[in-house]
């Protein structure tokens, strides 16, 4: 028996949010009495992949090939799937972002084991096994039961501390048959924005809504966010005007996110923008009204004018964090 | 071509969600039910498509798994504009019955391209287009904003971390869309609504499947602790709040 983690690499690295898996799943193996097998598919080096150890892999397993070339769900799922049944995983992890959504659902039929999407706590009981997840875009959490002998969960960003541990994992190597799996898309283009911080990424976050009035009051803002470096967002009518661009869209529609920080300005906190951000660990709200919906969800709020606020915060923190 | 979307019947996004017997229902009364705002925008862009000849797209079918008190949410698509319609007639019990119920569509009618919204507002389960795509054996892609036709050939835009990618698919496939794939939901006009009445909306009995997983209970979440203001001439003292006290900066 095991716990098998999916663990995606950036071009050949590792992230936080890799170590949050392992770390998550870990603790899942803990309660089940089980080992961790940590799961890579495409090249990375050894030096990378041994740091999934320090976060409780007992094991690692490196699936490569040298046709990889493209991202393909039906390729994915049916990789992860044979290295579950060899592993006899109990309990299949993977993060509840682009590629996990994209290959959880396939996993889920392949194996025929329940799929509890974007958790954001330990399960509540291995038997029966109960997880905890948002519903209602955030507005309520269920107790959700799977049914099956395995489950597959993925685990909501920014939700599971890292936990070191003193490292022990061995490595193994797997070749994967790339030209056996009939891959059925095909990469033409790639658009790599370089050098920014990513939104889904980022532990603060400074975002601008309607209450900016234009885009020309964007700088500085956007210095607020450089000086904590923290990465931009948006509400959606900000982006819907093209004020901003969409990939910095949050809420319902747009990024899910959960950074530590969480800066609305000019925000009235809709509940479908509060359905991307109200995961953040703290809100800061500056608006001009004080009766507006965000400072319900706010611990810290400046009730004035976005154009005159934020310079001054700009300054403040030039100040504070120059000491 | 063809083009199946397939839609979910959720509360409209504003709604106050409220639990009944001890938290292990939810309260539907005064609840307005609406298309779920994915499929809505899934929908949008299909008829998009079909309305330039040179895609060749002849039909686009809307189909949901939900019972009869789901159908003025079908009427609405198919006053929105879409041909024809399917309901299978069963309650949704998990995201896994629901794609097997789908796939049972897709064993006796064929279509080109599916089309999935990556979340439902209710559930937030991210898994119904995948599991469709992998009961079919279909390739899938997911995070989708942006569906075009070539000669025949669908052309998928996708997100990334930290980007986008163009990728060609063979078809039939799934596509799992999220924001971009339309600007605006389309709004039924008068005449979509008058028509949409005559439009057929087939009722076909589910198959025998179970469902995977169970909601044993809901919560609310914790309240949050009331805001602590801060004075908008001084803001140096929020910069302080959130280095000594929060202890995040
Ligand atoms: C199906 C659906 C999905 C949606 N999805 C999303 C989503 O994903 N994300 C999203 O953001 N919205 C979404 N919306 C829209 C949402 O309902 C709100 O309309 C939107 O969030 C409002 O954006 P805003 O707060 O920037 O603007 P407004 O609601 O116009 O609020 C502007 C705020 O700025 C304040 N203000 C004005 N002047 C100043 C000033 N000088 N200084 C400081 N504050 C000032 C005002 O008091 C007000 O609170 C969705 C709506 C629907 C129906």
């Amino acid at each position: 028996m095991s716990v098998l983690i999916f663990v995606e690499n950036w071009d050949g690295k590792f992230k936080k949010l890799s170590f949050e898996l392992i770390s998550y799943g870990a603790k899942v193996a803990e309660m089940l009495n089980t080992e961790v097998v940590a799961l890579s598919v495409g090249y990375v080096e050894e030096s990378e992949l041994v740091k999934l150890g320090n976060y409780g892999a007992t094991r690692i397993i490196s699936a490569v090939s040298d046709n990889m070339n493209v991202f393909d769900s039906q390729a994915y799922t049916s990789i992860i799937a044979d290295i579950a049944k060899q592993e006899h995983a109990k309990v299949i992890i993977l993060s509840n972002n682009n590629s996990g959504k994209a290959v959880a659902p396939r996993l889920s039929v392949s194996l025929k084991a329940g799929l509890g999407a974007g958790v954001s706590k330990l399960p509540l009981s291995i038997d029966p096994f109960i997880v905890y997840k948002k519903v209602y875009s955030g507005n309520a959490f269920s107790n959700l039961m799977i049914k099956t002998d395995i489950s597959i969960l993925t685990l909501a960003q920014n939700s599971f501390e890292l936990i070191e541990t003193a490292n022990n994992a061995g490595i193994t190597k797997v070749v994967i048959d790339w030209n056996g799996l009939s891959v059925k898309t095909k990469v033409i283009e790639v658009q790599k924005q370089s050098g920014k911080i990513l939104l889904t990424d980022a532990d603060v976050v400074v975002s601008g809504g309607r209450g900016m009035k234009s885009p020309d009051n964007w700088p500085p803002l956007a210095e607020l966010a450089d000086l904590l470096g923290a990465a931009t967002a948006c509400s959606r009518p900000v982006s819907d005007e093209g004020w901003r661009p969409h990939e910095e869209h949050t809420g319902q529609t747009g990024k899910i996110i959960a950074p530590n920080l969480y800066f609305a300005i000019g925000i009235s906190g809709a509940t479908q923008h509060l359905a991307g951000v109200s995961s953040s660990k703290f809100i800061v709200a500056i608006n001009t009204d004080k009766d507006a919906p965000i400072f319900s969800a706010a611990q810290y709020g400046i009730i004035g004018d976005a154009g005159k606020v934020l310079p001054k915060l700009v300054e403040a923190v030039k100040e504070l964090k120059g000491k | 071509m063809k083009i199946l979307v397939c839609i979910s019947n959720v509360p409209d996004t504003t709604t106050k969600v409220r639990f009944v017997d001890d938290y292990k229902k939810l309260d539907i009364t005064g609840i307005q039910w609406v298309i779920n705002p994915w499929d809505e925008l899934s929908l949008t862009r299909a008829l998009e498509l079909k309305e330039d000849p040179s895609n060749n797209i002849q039909t686009v079918t809307v189909a949901h798994v939900g019972l009869v008190s789901a159908e003025p949410t079908i009427r609405k698509a198919l006053a929105i504009g879409a041909d024809d319609a399917i309901r299978i007639n069963a309650e949704p019990s998990d995201s896994f019955f629901v794609a097997a119920q789908l796939a049972q569509v897709l064993n006796t009618e064929s279509y080109d391209l599916i089309l999935c919204g990556i979340e439902s507002s209710d559930f937030n389960g991210s898994s119904v287009g995948g599991m469709l795509a992998e009961f079919l054996g279909y390739p899938s892609v997911s995070s989708v904003s942006g569906v075009k036709v070539e000669n025949g050939q669908f052309f998928i835009n996708r997100e990334i971390d930290g980007g986008k990618e163009i990728v060609s698919i063979t078809t039939p496939a799934v596509a799992i869309v999220q924001k971009g794939i339309a600007k605006e939901p389309r709004i039924a006009a008068m005449r979509g609504i008058m028509m949409a009445r005559t439009k057929p909306l087939k009722v076909l009995e589910p198959t025998a499947m179970e469902s995977l997983t169970e909601v044993v209970g809901y919560e609310m979440p914790k309240p949050r602790a009331a805001c602590k203001f801060v004075d908008s001439e001084n803001p140096r003292q929020l910069i302080e709040l959130l280095q000594n006290e929060a202890k995040i900066i």
